[in-house]
């Protein structure tokens, strides 16, 4: 019974105006070191990414696209620390790169996929009706419409490059979020909380940002944690299809292929990227779940 | 409460399967509403996918690599198969055809129904789909379950890494992972005494490996989807209520924490489902089943119209009826949630 004790210790009482509910989240999520941890690795991970080719310039790590065929599949060394690849070039470097196409695309189509699935789930799940209706028939369509025919018609018709290829990646994966974030605004806005907003006068997109949104994040920030490796492979594929990032270039998805051929003699090519996409993923779900937390009135303390 | 509402199905049963009464009627009015919708969603999806498929570069005789086709035998080729006509009257003809049934012939598998081609590779992908979800829906809502209730534990840290992990590695290396201890390994192991096969297709032991690595992704996905809506549910008032009541954990988890975290869980289980059961290029190639999703992908490559529309109609007929039974599982699980 020491909770509405505790409660009342928490009320800063020289600061008695009220927080808006962001801002008060990230003073909570501050707090919370798994969260920061998580934005750490990735601001790391970001920070790589930029400085690969000054690193490179500098001579601290080797060139990625350096070929010396006769030290293929090399061992970890000094001059190699990851070893080297099928055409001798150096892994530590190449996952390095790697970061740049794989955590852009990575990171930038799930940004698309928020906006288009969150949008289309939002105004589905609370308008319901005849809007649900056609938007939720939209999303069978766009489910059913094969992603490759998709991705190989738009890449023959605008020019290949990183942005097509960001805006291709983006349009075609939307659906699954669409879906969830309807699902959980269908069932929502039916709370006593929604209720009282909307008796209370609220605007529907009060309520939608205020509510519904913060309330559906947790399936959210899993569905787009797990949209991270999908576009990371499907990179991979299009650039053996021929329509993606053209071959020399690093990225962790052809890193993958290239280290699936020897993957009986030399598994640890496979190992290196899958962990770089691993730790990326973690960090995302260490910042999703924290800024869900940061969310909850009830994990105030 | 979850289901105090007045016309509630009964409190006694754990995952209760009745309708709120009176709406039975609606219900079926609903279903048979959406039943009729198929019609204007498959129209469209063949018709964006066919021109899609015309528009993509290339045509059906382009041969990989070696000598092409000489002019006079493609010009006979598209005699036969109608491409010689204008886009919108090929369109017209195939519309008419699907109509009653006629999805025309395949260019690669020459002098074969697409009809034919579908009925004999489907069922192969079904029986490893069907079987994958199986696998996927308890394990993915256990692991699920029992990592939120035991967060921050050592059970939580596993079920977490793991599903990390499934997510990070690409079906394809799951595959060969799994070909490389279960079958090369196990065989050099036991003399060859017990060991899986490496790849084709039989209703036996051969299903084992494709089965699991179909399932290793959708466990991962649904279990982190389950922990993570099972957490929420578990800070509600009512469940602090249900712990406190004295109720026994099973019963906890069953009737109150399930009910009310599924529906991210179902929503998801849809479109996996009609994933699963339409195939996967990469298991269907890694463990050689002749099935739907190779077919799919080689049409796409060698631009088989005919057979890249009827299995796009298909996926869409799976995907269209799946999205219908999560939305009325909705309503079973959640009674609130209204359908109009």
């Amino acid at each position: 019974m020491a909770a509405p004790a505790i409660a009342l210790e928490q009320i800063d009482w020289e600061n008695p105006e009220q927080i808006g509910l962001w801002k008060d989240a990230w003073q909570r999520f501050r707090r919370n070191p798994i969260a920061v941890l998580g934005l750490v690795i990735i601001g790391i991970l970001v920070l790589i990414a930029l400085l690969a080719p000054v690193m490179v310039a500098l001579h601290l790590i080797a060139d990625p696209l350096e070929q010396n065929v006769a030290n293929s599949y090399a061992s970890f060394s000094l001059k190699h620390p990851l070893g080297t690849d099928y055409l001798g070039r150096d892994l530590l470097s190449r996952v390095m790169y790697g970061a740049r196409i794989s955590l852009s695309l990575g990171i930038l189509v799930q940004v698309v996929y928020l906006l288009i699935g969150g949008s289309i789930g939002l105004l589905s799940g609370y308008f319901g009706g005849r809007i649900d209706n056609l938007f939720m028939r939209f999303v069978d369509v766009w489910y059913a419409f094969p992603d490759l025919l998709f991705i190989l018609v738009v890449m023959s018709i605008l020019s290949p490059s990183l942005i097509t290829l960001f805006l291709a990646l983006g349009i075609v994966g939307w659906v699954d979020l669409a879906r969830l974030i309807r699902g959980q605004t269908l069932s929502i806005k039916e709370k006593e909380y929604v209720e009282g907003a909307r008796a209370a006068g609220s605007s529907p997109m009060k309520i939608i940002l205020k509510h519904l949104l913060p309330n559906s994040l947790g399936p959210i920030i899993v569905s787009l944690t797990f949209g991270i490796p999908r576009v990371i492979f499907l990179e991979a594929v299009l650039s053996y299809l021929g329509v993606g990032i053209r071959p020399p270039t690093p990225s962790w998805g052809v890193m993958l292929q290239d280290g699936y051929q020897a993957i009986f003699s030399y598994p640890h090519q496979v190992f290196i990227p899958a962990v770089a996409i691993a730790i990326t993923m973690l960090s995302f779900s260490f910042i999703g779940d924290g800024l869900r937390d940061a969310l909850d009135p009830r994990m105030r303390r | 409460m979850a289901a105090a509402t007045k016309g509630a199905p009964a409190r006694g049963a754990l995952l209760s399967i009745k309708i709120p009464r009176g709406r039975g009627a609606s219900l079926g009015l609903y279903i048979a509403r959406r039943i009729l919708w198929l019609i204007p969603v498959l129209l469209f999806v063949i018709t964006i996918t066919f021109f899609m498929a015309h528009l993509a570069p290339g045509s059906p005789w382009d041969k990989a690599g070696g000598r092409q086709l000489s002019a006079s035998v493609v010009a006979n080729l598209n005699l036969k198969y109608g491409l010689n006509q204008p886009l919108w009257v090929q369109y017209g003809k195939y519309l008419l055809n699907v109509t009653h049934m006629d999805f025309g012939l395949s260019y690669q598998y020459q002098n074969q129904t697409v009809m034919s081609i579908i009925l004999e590779s489907w069922p192969v992908t079904a029986v490893n789909g069907a079987l994958a979800f199986l696998l996927i829906v308890p394990l993915g809502i256990g692991i699920g379950v029992i990592a939120a209730l035991r967060q921050n534990t050592w059970v939580d840290f596993v079920a977490v890494g793991f599903s990390t992990f499934g997510a990070s590695v690409p079906n394809l290396i799951i595959g060969i992972l799994l070909i490389i201890v279960f079958s090369v390994g196990a065989y050099r192991v036991t003399g060859g005494n017990v060991f899986l096969p490496t790849g084709g297709f039989g209703l036996d032991q051969h299903l084992i490996l494709p089965v699991i690595t179909l399932a290793v992704l959708p466990i991962a996905f649904i279990a982190r989807l389950t922990r993570s809506s099972t957490l929420d549910v578990l800070r509600q008032d009512y469940i602090r209520t249900a712990w406190a009541k004295g109720l026994k954990e099973r019963l906890v988890v069953m009737k109150h924490v399930l009910k009310n975290s599924l529906i991210p869980v179902v929503t998801a289980l849809g479109p996996t489902f009609a994933f699963l059961v339409t195939g996967s290029v990469i298991v269907e190639s890694v463990f050689a089943i002749p099935g739907i999703g190779r077919t799919f992908v080689t049409a796409v490559q060698s631009r088989d119209y005919p057979l890249i529309l009827a299995t796009t109609v298909l996926f869409a007929l799976v995907v269209a009826l799946a999205n219908l039974v999560v939305d009325l599982l909705y309503v079973v699980i959640d009674p609130r949630v209204r359908l109009s």
